[in-house]
C-alpha cells in the first residue's frame, strides 16, 4: 500500500518522536510513505483564527501538491488533517471557493486524492485485523486511555470518520495490539489545542480533568494522535514531571510489533514511560 | 430582527453574513454551553455570546477572553440541534476584534501573527524561530525556560530544519489572500 505523507511542521520537532514511529511502524506494517514534495505549512489555528480565505487557500497548496503524486495522503497531526480535509471538503462541495482557489494556486481540482488521518489509514485503509496479524510483543494488558482529542472527528460532516461522541476505532485498534483501552468519558474532550504557550493556565484547567478522568477510569497512560495533544498533556500538568505518560499510538504499535527502534522515540518524552513499561515488562 | 436594546443591529448583520452561521436558530438549548471548556475559563459561553451578537453587543463581545480562549473544538457545533458553528462564528468575531483594535487577549493575537508570519517568510514552521521570536516579541523570556532546555536537550527543538522549495509560492499566496472582500 503506498500514500503519500504529509507530516507537517511539529513533526519535524516537538514531535519528532511521533515522525520517527510513524516511519518505521509503516514500512513494517508494508505502507510505503512517499513525503510530499515540498510541502507547506496548514495554516492551523493561526490561519483560520485571523483569516478565512488564507485558511482555505495554504492547505489546498499541499491538496495540490497530493493530486500531483496521484496517491491518497495520509497525514499524523490532527490539526494538519483537519486543515486539508476541511480544504478539501470546501473545494469538492463549494463551488465558489474551489474556483477562487483554483484560480489563486493555479490548479485544477479532481477530488481523486483521498485525505485521511493516519490513524484513520491505519485503521481504515489497512485494517485492524492486519496490524494484529504482525504483533510479536504484545502489550501485556497495559491499561490505556486512548484520547481521541476533537479534530481527528469533528466537524464530524467534514471528517465522515466515526461517531464523534463516542469513537471505538482507536480503542479497538490499541486492543489488538494486546493493550486493555479504558472506557472513559473525556476520548474526545479538548485538550486547550494550541493555546498552550498564550494562555498556559487556561490549557492547565482544561487539561487537569483528562488526566484526572483517565486515572479515575484506571488507566496507566493515555495514548493521543496529535503532536499538540501530547504536549499539552505532558507539559502543562499542574503537578510537572509527574503522572501517567503520554504515548503516541505509532509508538505503541512499535513497541507490539517488536520494533527494535522503539526507546530512540520513548527517550523524547518529558515523562519518561521506560518505568512503566519496564513494570509491565513491555519492550525490553 | 427587532432589537430590543440600543444595540449595533450592522455587527449582527455582518457577523452573520461572514459566518455563514444560522443564528437566527439558536433556541438556547444551551447544549453548546454543557459541551464547552473554555466557558469556565471566559466570561461567557457559546449561546450567551450568539444572544449577544444577535442584541448587537459588539463592545462587550469583542471585549471579551473568551473569543480568544476558543479553541475551536467544535463540541458546539457537534451538538447543536440547529448545526449553528459557533466556533466559525468566534473566528470571525477574532477577525473583527483585530480589525478593530479591541483584542483582550494579546498573547494570543501576538502568536498568531508570529505564526504566520514564520510561515510567510520560509513556507513552513520552524518551532524553534517561531518560540524566539514570540518570546522576544511578548517580553515573556522566561516561562517554560525549563521546559524548553529540555526539548531541546532531547533533539525536540532543532535549530536547522528543512525548508521547502515552495517558499515563493507561499508568499504569492499569503499576498493574493490578504485585502480580500469578503
Amino acid at each position: 500500500m503506498e500514500l503519500s505523507y504529509y507530516p507537517g511542521c511539529s513533526l519535524e520537532a516537538s514531535a519528532i518522536e511521533y515522525n520517527l514511529s510513524a516511519i518505521a511502524v509503516c514500512e513494517a506494517l508494508g505502507i510505503e510513505l512517499k513525503e510530499l514534495k515540498d510541502w507547506v505549512c496548514c495554516g492551523a489555528t493561526s490561519a483560520h483564527s485571523t483569516n478565512p480565505l488564507l485558511a482555505q487557500v495554504l492547505p489546498s497548496q499541499n491538496l495540490a501538491l497530493a493530486q500531483e503524486a496521484g496517491l491518497d495522503l495520509a497525514i499524523p497531526c490532527a490539526a494538519c488533517y483537519n486543515r486539508l480535509k476541511r480544504a478539501d471538503h470546501a473545494l469538492r462541495y463549494n463551488e465558489t471557493k474551489r474556483k477562487q482557489t483554483e484560480e489563486i494556486i493555479e490548479f485544477k481540482y479532481t477530488g481523486q486524492v483521498r485525505v485521511m488521518s493516519l490513524l484513520e489509514a491505519i485503521v481504515k485503509g489497512l485494517g485492524i485485523d492486519k496490524v494484529a496479524k504482525k504483533v510479536s510483543s504484545p502489550l501485556n494488558g497495559l491499561k490505556v486511555a486512548c484520547y481521541y482529542g476533537c479534530l481527528l472527528l469533528r466537524p464530524a460532516e467534514i471528517t465522515c470518520f466515526e461517531n464523534p461522541e463516542n469513537p471505538v476505532f482507536f480503542d479497538q485498534l490499541m486492543k489488538s495490539l494486546g493493550s486493555e483501552p479504558v472506557k472513559w468519558s473525556y476520548k474526545t474532550e479538548c485538550c486547550g489545542a494550541s493555546l498552550g504557550l498564550t494562555a498556559t493556565e487556561t490549557v492547565k484547567g482544561m487539561v487537569t480533568p483528562i488526566l484526572d478522568m483517565a486515572a479515575e477510569a484506571g488507566a496507566q497512560a493515555i495514548v493521543t494522535a496529535c503532536p499538540l495533544c501530547q504536549a499539552n498533556l505532558e507539559m502543562r500538568r499542574r503537578n510537572r514531571g509527574e503522572g501517567m505518560p503520554v504515548f503516541y499510538f505509532t509508538e505503541l504499535i512499535g513497541m507490539a510489533l517488536g520494533l527494535p527502534d522503539s526507546k530512540n522515540w520513548l527517550v523524547k518524552h518529558l515523562i519518561d514511560p521506560l518505568p512503566l513499561l519496564r513494570s509491565m515488562s513491555i519492550a525490553s | 430582527m427587532t432589537f430590543l436594546f440600543d444595540g449595533d443591529q450592522s455587527f449582527y448583520t455582518r457577523v452573520r453574513e461572514q459566518s455563514d452561521q444560522p443564528m437566527e436558530l439558536c433556541y438556547q438549548c444551551q447544549k453548546c454551553a454543557a459541551g464547552c471548556k473554555m466557558a469556565e475559563q471566559g466570561e461567557y459561553t457559546p449561546n450567551q455570546i450568539i444572544k449577544m451578537v444577535q442584541m448587537g453587543m459588539n463592545d462587550k463581545v469583542l471585549h471579551s477572553s473568551s473569543i480568544w480562549l476558543c479553541s475551536s473544538c467544535e463540541i458546539c457545533g457537534a451538538r447543536c440541534p440547529n448545526e449553528i458553528k459557533t466556533a466559525e462564528i468566534i473566528d470571525v468575531l477574532k477577525e473583527i476584534a483585530v480589525e478593530t483594535n479591541m483584542i483582550k487577549e494579546k498573547k494570543i493575537n501576538l502568536f498568531n501573527k508570529v505564526f504566520l508570519d514564520t510561515v510567510r517568510s520560509i513556507g513552513r514552521i520552524h518551532e524553534t524561530r517561531m518560540m524566539m521570536s514570540y518570546k522576544l516579541k511578548s517580553g515573556d523570556l522566561f516561562s517554560d525556560l525549563d521546559l524548553g532546555f529540555q526539548m531541546f536537550a532531547r533533539g525536540k527543538l532543532p535549530l536547522l530544519m528543512k525548508g521547502t522549495k515552495s517558499k515563493a509560492k507561499v508568499k504569492r499566496i499569503f499576498d493574493r489572500c490578504k485585502n480580500v472582500d469578503r
